[in-house]
């Protein structure tokens, strides 16, 4: 298929998550993932070579268009935007359950030494983090871990991408 | 029920604790616990005396403080040499957080969508995005639309011969394997059809029920709008 880069380039233009390799192998039938996967590198770097305002990454396991951050005091100035804004206290319940994932609201709480009921709500509202399901234990206490939406707010393409977390020296070496 | 506090200057007994370290330039290995006792009971004065709530976390901080210097001041009995030192506890605690307070900035310094970066439609799929505007509910809402569910049913018309016999747990599996199939019910869905009152009530308790244990939770967009039922775990 010689105009298969065009045909990826609209379908992950026109939609609004992520596109993954799966979604594109099952729409392009007889191409060959091997053939898929060159279209979206010689995408990236089109988009690269042409210095716009626009780049083509890969997150949450797919890939979309965005526009690059150097781009964004303009673009905030667009009538109607709300710039994403994470508080601090929501932010690093955020990162307790990024790095900790599977957990519990108790072991969140412990870490952080306040109540997160709170800006739990507000990351499960957000769509941030979900409830995976429940631990095995008495009371039977929610586990909870990131979504999609996380990998995709925050840039990355899965959770090995996270920044490394500072090792927790061991006591009394 | 905990209260919040207002100043948001620390975010919670460790951050504040985790300040003092800092502008003490005090080493976290080997902490002295009656300077920075006094220190952190002199900010929840402080606290106080602003008028500020001061959240129940940061009084427990303050209690094991004086917990642990108490302990420091008791004299070590030779066979107990190997007991550990009352500070390891706080001091583990310290670390771990100050490393997630860390990874959370760190997360603050990424490109994040909808602040850094924007996708194609961000104006129109970000804010009426469907999914993401509906309310979740509480029970008083749905209440009241059960009012107004049984409000319909036309006591004339209904004689009831016999009365069947039905168990909360067979409703409750029931709208589980609904949803399983159909991802999301409305309320509509599940009572409309209905014109038994007892099945409408048996019903509307299974979803209470299912709500509270937090399998399923229930949505509407807006006020007196349909209310919609999902599943609260994915997969």
């Amino acid at each position: 298929m010689d105009n298969l880069k065009a045909i990826v380039e609209g379908i992950v233009f026109v939609s609004e998550s992520p596109v993954g390799l799966k979604k594109l192998k099952g729409i392009l039938k007889d191409v060959e993932g091997k053939e898929i996967i060159k279209a979206l590198d010689d995408l990236v770097e089109e988009y690269d070579k042409r210095n716009g305002a626009l780049c083509l990454v890969e997150v949450a396991g797919g890939f979309q268009f965005r526009t690059k951050d150097n781009f964004s005091p303009w673009i905030r100035k667009l009538t109607d935007i709300k710039p994403v804004a994470i508080s601090q206290a929501a932010m690093e319940t955020l990162a307790v359950v990024a790095y900790k994932q599977p957990v519990m609201k108790a072991e969140i709480e412990k870490v952080r030494g306040v109540d997160v009921s709170g800006t739990l709500k507000g990351l499960l509202k957000r769509n941030l983090i979900r409830m995976i399901g429940r631990k095995d234990v008495p009371g039977r206490p929610i586990i909870y871990g990131t979504t999609k939406k996380f990998l995709e707010v925050f840039s990355l393409k899965d959770l090995s991408e996270l920044p490394t977390l500072r090792e927790l020296k061991e006591l009394g070496e | 029920m905990g209260y919040e506090i207002k100043l948001d200057i620390f975010q919670g007994p460790l951050d504040l604790l985790l300040y003092l370290i800092k502008k003490n330039e005090i080493d976290i290995y080997n902490i002295p616990i009656a300077v920075i006792t006094e220190q952190y009971l002199e900010y929840i004065d402080v606290m106080k005396s602003l008028n500020l709530d001061v959240a129940g976390e940061y009084l427990v901080m303050a209690s094991t403080l004086i917990h642990i210097k108490s302990k420091l001041l008791l004299p070590v009995h030779d066979d107990t040499e190997d007991e550990e030192d009352p500070r390891e506890e706080l001091t583990r605690q310290l670390l771990e957080y100050q490393a997630f307070k860390e990874a959370a900035l760190n997360l603050d310094t990424m490109n994040l969508l909808g602040r850094d970066v924007f996708k194609g439609g961000y104006l129109v799929g970000s804010e009426t995005d469907g999914e993401h505007s509906l309310e979740e509910l509480s029970i008083f809402e749905l209440v009241e639309a059960f009012k107004v569910m049984v409000s319909r049913i036309n006591p004339g018309e209904i004689m009831e011969i016999d009365v069947e016999r039905m168990s909360l747990s067979e409703r409750m599996n029931e709208i589980m394997e609904r949803l399983n199939k159909e991802k999301a019910l409305t309320f509509n869905d599940l009572l409309g059809g209905l014109s038994d009152r007892i099945k409408i009530i048996y019903t509307f308790l299974a979803i209470l029920e299912l709500m509270k244990l937090r399998v399923i939770k229930a949505y509407q967009s807006k006020p007196f709008g349909t209310i919609r039922i999902f599943l609260a775990v994915e997969d």
